[in-house]
């Protein structure tokens, strides 16, 4: 069995999320090649063919892939999907874009989101924003999966792999691309960050947001998260989000800081390894998820904390 | 210009659901059932698009068993002029869904067609995507921001660390974020003239579609509990646990 992964990159590195879907697809076994599409991306494919665990690296090179819209790339996927037993991505933004494009093109399921191999057709994928489990078994003849980033270490370097390169499928012509705004960020990337602080709406305003919690988290070398009240309220910008509708966020420190404990936002952030909790109020939900819960004024334990650190 | 808005019946958003005893299924028998969020802001944006004079008809289409009605009932008591039941007994899975909702597009013609960009049960945010690679049209996914002329839509989408914006010629799909609209309160006037409005009622097996499942569902399970937490009475006591204890911390 062959697994072909559709890489995510931004024409200079490929992002975290690919390397913890090829450590999944290591755990399924077989040949993995790694998609590489976009225009002028020879630098990326080097860095592709040095990921440990990819057999090939396979370049399509076009115009059309530079940003990665649906609509073209699914076409070149159905193209070359017959040639393998499965199809991957990482379930981000982007991967979750195009492979149900692709799936229903192929007349074939996607078992999204999977957090567990069981074996080569049975996956655990979280359902009910991550309050139950559900393991799924495939029947389709062409597998598409993606796969949830925080569930799979990232697949280190170490490889070499051969690099060819495929025919473009071209534009299809349903869609432009207009514009992409990422918001600059000196911090380390929110998905993959090792120490995540969090605020929620007791932060009281966007200014108190950065003044309390942006210290804290530069001495940790951590991302900042805030709930979508928070970012509802204009205290944080969306991208800041951890959730359902946010990000899910699996770091090995995560500390909320006036955060109730809403579900939505639980959903993102449980599979912590440890959570630490901020609260003046002792009946917030977030503290039944904590593993050290601290009942005090949010204002003056922040600033403690970051002193004493 | 004419919208299709699809709506899903699912378990209401402040339900804890529990898998069933012998873990074959999720038990939601008893529970609480609500239109799917996501789903009401796709109806409250075409609301909004008609409010606006851009779109003259919106028609909710669900796809379910006869008791999706009640969520029809509430698109109609929100303001859509149509609504469409595909009858189904069977649980339909994103594609299945997918190419039901085809059939319907094919014979309504929208310019657009306005789905939530995921439901809240299975989580699989699939259903959008493959709609629109069925019509072979454009897709506008995670959408917070539409803005529509007479024959393209310029969509702006939630992507990771930021926002992108692309521009679909219409016919489209957008799959919509909660970030798009809050959606309207319903009145009870409203709730009650709704029960007396009619709802066409389609079978799905009359589509000629293939709604065989891919997919088994084996197990469904709580995950994990985690060991119980302790509340620590300082930060001193804190950092003390953090680094000796948890060892997260030099």
């Amino acid at each position: 069995m062959t697994i072909l992964i559709v890489a995510e990159h931004d024409h200079h590195e490929l992002k975290p999320a690919t390397r913890s879907a090829v450590t999944a697809a290591t755990a399924l076994g077989g040949d993995i090649h790694l998609l590489i599409t976009g225009h002028g991306v020879d630098k990326v494919a080097q860095a592709a063919a040095k990921v440990q665990g990819v057999t090939r690296v396979r370049v399509v090179d076009d115009l059309a892939y530079a940003h990665g819209l649906p609509e073209n790339l699914a076409p070149l996927l159905v193209r070359i999907a017959p040639d393998y037993t499965t199809v991957m991505a990482a379930a981000d933004s982007f991967g979750k874009n195009l492979l149900p494009r692709v799936a229903a093109l192929l007349d074939v399921a996607v078992v999204s989101e999977i957090t567990q191999i069981v074996d080569q057709n049975t996956f655990v994928r979280p359902i009910y924003a991550g309050n139950l489990n559900a393991t799924v078994q495939t029947t389709d003849a062409i597998k598409v999966l993606t796969v949830r980033a925080t569930s799979f270490p990232a697949a280190p370097d170490g490889g070499v792999a051969a690099i060819d390169t495929l025919p473009t499928t071209g534009d299809a012509g349903l869609s432009a691309w207009l514009s992409t705004e990422i918001q600059p960020t000196d911090r380390v990337e929110l998905s993959t960050a090792r120490v995540v602080v969090s605020g929620g709406r007791a932060l009281g305003s966007a200014e108190q947001f950065q003044q309390v919690l942006a210290p804290l988290a530069a001495k940790l070398n951590a991302a900042l998260g805030a709930t979508r009240a928070a970012v509802d309220a204009g205290y944080a910008p969306n991208e800041w989000q951890v959730g359902q509708t946010g990000t899910v966020v699996a770091p090995d420190l995560y500390i909320a800081v006036g955060v109730s404990g809403a579900v939505q936002h639980l959903a993102g952030m449980k599979d912590s390894r440890v959570i630490v909790a901020i609260n003046h109020d002792p009946d917030a939900p977030i503290f039944q998820w904590a593993d050290y819960g601290l009942v005090a004024d949010l204002f003056e334990t922040v600033k403690e904390l970051e002193h004493n650190l | 210009m004419k919208l299709l808005v699809a709506i899903k019946r699912v378990v209401d958003y402040n339900i804890k659901v529990r898998p069933k005893a012998d873990g074959s299924d999720v038990d939601i028998a008893t529970v609480k059932m609500s239109i799917n969020p996501f789903d009401e802001v796709a109806v409250e944006e075409a609301l909004r698009l008609r409010e606006a004079g851009i779109a003259t008809e919106i028609v909710a289409v669900a796809v379910g068993t006869a008791q999706s009605q009640d969520v029809l009932r509430h698109a109609l008591a929100m303001g859509v002029d149509r609504a469409i039941l595909v009858e189904t007994d069977a649980v339909t899975e994103p594609l299945a869904t997918a190419k039901l909702l085809k059939a319907v597009v094919q014979r309504e013609q929208p310019q657009l067609t306005l789905i939530g960009k995921q439901a809240i049960d299975d989580d699989a945010a699939e259903t959008g995507q493959m709609l629109a690679a069925l019509l072979n049209v454009g897709q506008g996914t995670f959408a917070s921001k539409l803005e529509l002329t007479a024959d393209r839509v310029v969509v702006t989408r939630e992507i990771s660390g930021g926002q992108e914006k692309v521009s679909l010629p219409l016919p489209a799909v957008i799959t919509t974020d909660l970030r798009l609209n809050e959606p309207r309160y319903v009145k009870l006037p409203n709730l009650m003239q709704a029960k007396k409005k009619p709802i066409e009622t389609l079978k799905s097996s009359d589509l000629g579609v293939d709604q065989a499942p891919r997919l088994k569902l084996l197990r469904v399970a709580e995950p994990p509990a985690r060991a119980p937490g302790i509340k620590v009475s300082s930060v001193s006591e804190l950092l003390q646990k953090l680094r000796d204890e948890a060892k997260v911390l030099p």
